[in-house]
């Protein structure tokens, strides 16, 4: 296969950056996404040129590394186009025709700043966990595990929250750059929980707050992001979120931070 | 054996032999049952009120480095913690699968703490330390409750309780899981407990950050140099003692399940500065993986084993039948090679054994999907040959019906479908062993500490747990155990003789440390050779596959020695290394990996050509039974190899630490 690419290419932050052609060939179909451009790297690379950076690392699908936006897709597949939503390791080149023209961006939201080329930077992702997305335990102090029995419908509603990866393709698939969808998906896990209702709506305050303080925008179910997510993260997460914010306003607990 | 004579003869020009080493912390004259409690009653400890004062450096995020930075940051010690990744929760082991064992005995099947040890040691088949691998089962039930606590959504039964499920053939059902994705779930319950940290200001997080070097100071770790990998800047960082949790070796392979990013450069650059590092040879290769597709492929899938509960294997019996339609290909002409081979265990045989015999059908030429090129092991000549075998659920299909086979197996045929674009419900599967753990790893005592004062080794990343083989679901059992468990009862015995005052910017230590990672950058970004690094790893990917991998013999092991070296030259004059430090350079990252594997493949050649046994998962052609299984020489092998460094250049030194089993019987494995 030949394959058309039109890569974002921006040195860094500072500088503004631009879409820059290249033709690829040689490409298999049965090659990832991501595997046709280490091959446009390896040429670059031949050829003197600087590889396009981009981000990736387990390269199955799981570990929330990778991901760009293609043909104006996070990850390049939506359930709204009838596709199976996936991380763009898992999106192979069958899915593209031969000579087809692509275009590959890097996530857009004002919190994730680019690093270089299709590199963000996430890192406003673990600013939110660590705002209270955890069950304060520290090892050692733990009871038997069997001390707390977790009805099955709620231990699996919390797995599904829980699936979520953190890759951010919520967030460049929101109009509004919000990250609620990430944001809920650990507050409905957590909250599902037994041993997370100590701190639930502690926890729903202060992640919102910073979630707010990162820069992201607000969520006025659009449903982009969950169009998108490669777990599948239901929008009913953000209810579920919504409605922890508001009985915390109830609950007298203040912020901590 | 005369052959074998002649050749032993050359031993000198590969290695030399040091003295023996032993772990020295295990309490002596205790019944193995009582060594772990007895030990942390008697450890030195740290006042809460002096550990503020002491700095740790932890150095990787996943299950062991994780783990033991969140624990050792409630205990209220001052931690760095850095990892490559742009957040910690992206560390490998989140890609782990099956489960996690742990000796709860919940389902009243008469496991217990000394079954889970007794398992663990078989199936390292009898090369790891005993005293050890009791301590993990003992602590495995500790790292349950935790999790759970943390919110880790284990999978449950209507009851609330937790489902356990058995892995790995073992006759117990001990194995915790989380749907297919336990090392995620339990991965971001240890990221949770550190960004917790985070925000309570004891860990200081670095992402995106490379170590690329140790400061020793008077015989003491002391400090690592990192690269931020966004500026280039190269930054020391000292305190009081530094932990290794860098995970694995595997991608010195090239193709592995490994991540990308995965690398030994902080174990080896530990190593170098006088850290041994033991049993290299010891790699496991898992064999239901999906097969290579061609040249550029970058990394391999693993399909969970369970697949091989009602899978079928099988190749054409006859070579010219490869490339039909599997359909259409009768019983009669089908070799269902496993089941022919080890009736009693059938499909169900351990990892290592599957996994050879899938090369064996593959080399005789009967191998099915695409042809791939490789070097032929005994010519040198580049061929090309098919890589897969069948894994067909046509039976389990017919006698389950599809809905049954869909609800145990269906995320993992969709995998498969995505991945290779072909539908499995309806066509066999292929499936090939891929490189996926490495057993071997920096040498570390009972207290996980290696050989340089201050400086510890945690989860896959040392030697310590597995021997020469490991169970499925014993890594993160491992990893957890020594980030939650171990590391933070044992480090403070060390940490009572702090501190250990501060190093100076200008300390000559620290200067030379820096100095050497600049003077290694500045070199390979000064050669703007023609080849490029994927091209130099994928050609010692090569090398370590086809002489190093799944059989090991005598003459290829010194033939690939010969030919990393010579790779490594060709490196060191040819690469092309493109950009600057000073910038985000995924190249220069690479470039670095790459270096220290050429040396690494080079160790664990070396490794297994001194090991003139099979064990685990070493097979060595030369030392198998009548009937071609492994055969191990207890006699002249029953120790770990841990290999120092022999300056570049130089021969390593080998040293022995001899094993001895006090609770448990060597016998020989069988599985006819």
């Amino acid at each position: 296969m030949i394959i058309n690419l039109r890569v974002w290419r921006q040195p860094n932050a500072q500088t503004p950056g631009k879409m820059v052609a290249y033709r690829v060939e040689g490409v298999s179909e049965d090659m990832s996404f991501l595997e046709m451009l280490d091959l446009l790297n390896e040429d670059l690379t031949v050829r003197g040129e600087e590889p396009v950076a981009f981000d990736s690392d387990c390269r199955e699908g799981i570990c929330g590394m990778c991901g760009v936006v293609i043909n104006g897709s996070a990850h390049g597949r939506a359930s709204s186009h009838g596709d199976v939503p996936t991380t763009t390791c898992q999106l192979h080149m069958r899915s593209f025709a031969d000579g087809a023209t692509i275009d590959v961006e890097p996530w857009r939201a004002g919190s994730f700043p680019v690093i270089k080329d299709l590199v963000v930077d996430r890192s406003a992702f673990d600013r939110i966990i660590s705002a209270g997305g955890f069950i304060s335990i520290n090892a050692g102090s733990a009871p038997e595990a069997h001390s707390v029995p977790v009805p099955k419908l709620q231990a699996d509603r919390a797995f599904d929250a829980a699936t979520c990866i953190g890759c951010g393709a919520c967030v460049a698939a929101c109009p509004n750059g919000s990250a609620m969808l990430f944001t809920s998906a650990k507050i409905t896990h957590l909250a599902m929980l037994p041993q997370g209702q100590p701190e639930r709506y502690l926890r729903v305050k202060n992640m919102v707050a910073q979630h707010d303080a990162e820069g992201f925008g607000g969520c006025t179910n659009i449903g982009e992001c969950a169009d998108v997510c490669p777990k599948q993260i239901p929008l009913d997460a953000i209810s579920q979120l919504n409605r922890d914010l508001l009985k915390s306003l109830f609950k007298g607990e203040g912020k901590t931070a | 054996m005369t052959e074998t004579r002649t050749l032993k003869a050359n031993d000198a020009d590969f290695w030399t032999v040091g003295s023996n080493i032993e772990d020295t912390k295990a309490p002596k004259g205790v019944p193995i049952e009582r060594k772990w409690s007895e030990h942390k009653a008697h450890v030195r400890l740290v006042n809460p009120a002096n550990r503020r004062k002491l700095t740790i450096i932890v150095v990787g995020t996943g299950l062991a480095g994780g783990a033991a930075a969140a624990t050792l940051g409630e205990a209220g010690y001052n931690v760095l913690n850095f990892c490559y990744q742009d957040s910690p929760r992206r560390a490998h082991s989140i890609a782990a699968q099956g489960g996690i064992n742990a000796a709860k005995n919940y389902k009243n099947d008469n496991d217990s703490t000394f079954r889970l040890f007794y398992d663990t040691v078989k199936g390292g088949d009898y090369r790891a330390r005993e005293t050890n691998v009791y301590r993990l089962a003992e602590v495995s039930a500790n790292i349950i409750d935790q999790c759970v606590a943390q919110g880790v959504p284990f999978a449950r039964e209507y009851g609330g309780l937790l489902d356990n499920r058995s892995f790995g053939g073992v006759q117990v059902q001990r194995t915790f899981y989380a749907r297919g994705q336990t090392g995620q779930q339990l991965l971001i319950g240890a990221y949770q407990s550190l960004e917790r940290q985070v925000a309570a200001g004891t860990v200081q997080m670095h992402t995106r950050h490379e170590m690329l070097e140790l400061i020793v100071k008077d015989g003491r770790a002391r400090g690592i140099v990192t690269r931020d990998m966004v500026t280039g800047a190269i930054e020391a960082w000292t305190g009081d003692a530094v932990v290794i949790a860098t995970g694995g070796y595997g991608n010195v392979f090239f193709l592995s399940t490994n991540a990308m990013g995965c690398n030994n450069t902080a174990a080896w650059r530990c190593h170098r500065k006088g850290a041994y590092f033991a049993n290299p040879c010891y790699t496991q290769i898992h064999p239901t993986c999906i097969p290579v597709h061609g040249s550029s492929q970058s990394k391999l899938t693993l399909m969970s084993e369970s697949l091989r509960n009602d899978g079928r294997i099988w190749v054409p019996k006859r070579a010219e039948d490869c490339e039909k339609d599997p359909r259409q290909i009768p019983e009669e002409d089908r070799d269902y090679y496993l089941e022919r081979i080890y009736p009693a265990f059938g499909n169900l045989v351990p990892r290592d054994i599957a996994s050879r015999q899938a090369k064996n059908v593959c080399d005789e030429g009967r191998g099915v999907g695409p042809k791939v090129e490789e070097v032929d092991h005994h010519t040198g000549q580049t061929v090309r040959r098919a890589r897969g075998v069948y894994l067909d659920f046509a039976d389990a299909i017919n006698r389950l019906g599809k809905k049954a086979v869909e609800a145990k197996y269906g995320n993992l045929f969709d995998m498969y479908a995505q991945i290779t674009g072909e539908n499995p419900y309806e066509t066999p599967m292929r499936i090939y062993p891929a490189v996926h753990y490495t057993m071997g790893g920096i040498w570390v005592d009972y207290d996980l500490m290696t050989t340089i004062p201050g400086l510890y080794a945690a989860g896959e990343a040392n030697f310590s747990d597995h021997g020469a083989n490991r169970l499925g679901a014993s890594a993160l059992m491992q990893g957890l155990a020594d980030g939650y468990w171990v590391l933070p009862n044992t480090i403070n015995d060390y940490l009572a003789d702090a501190p250990f005052g501060k190093l100076a910017d200008d300390d000559p230590a620290v200067v030379e440390a820096l100095a050497s990672v600049r003077d290694r950058i500045d070199r390979l970004l000064s050669i703007d050779g023609t080849r490029t690094v994927d091209d130099f790893h994928r050609a010692l990917g090569v090398i370590m596959w086809e002489y190093c991998g799944m059989e090991r013999t005598e003459e290829g092991l010194k033939f690939a020695i010969g030919e990393i070296r010579k790779l490594r030259d060709e490196f060191w004059r040819n690469v092309k290394v493109t950009g600057v430090n000073e910038d985000f350079n995924q190249t220069l990252e690479r470039a670095g990996r790459v270096a220290d594997f050429l040396e690494l493949g080079e160790l664990m050649c070396v490794d297994a050509l001194h090991r003139r046994e099979s064990c685990g998962g070493h097979f060595r052609a030369e030392s198998q039974t009548e009937d071609g299984e492994a055969l191990r020489h207890d006699d002249e092998f029953l120790y770990v190899g841990a290999w120092e460094f022999g300056g570049t250049g130089g021969k390593p030194i080998l040293h022995k630490e001899p094993l001895v089993y006090e609770a448990i019987e060597l016998k020989q494995r069988s599985y006819k």
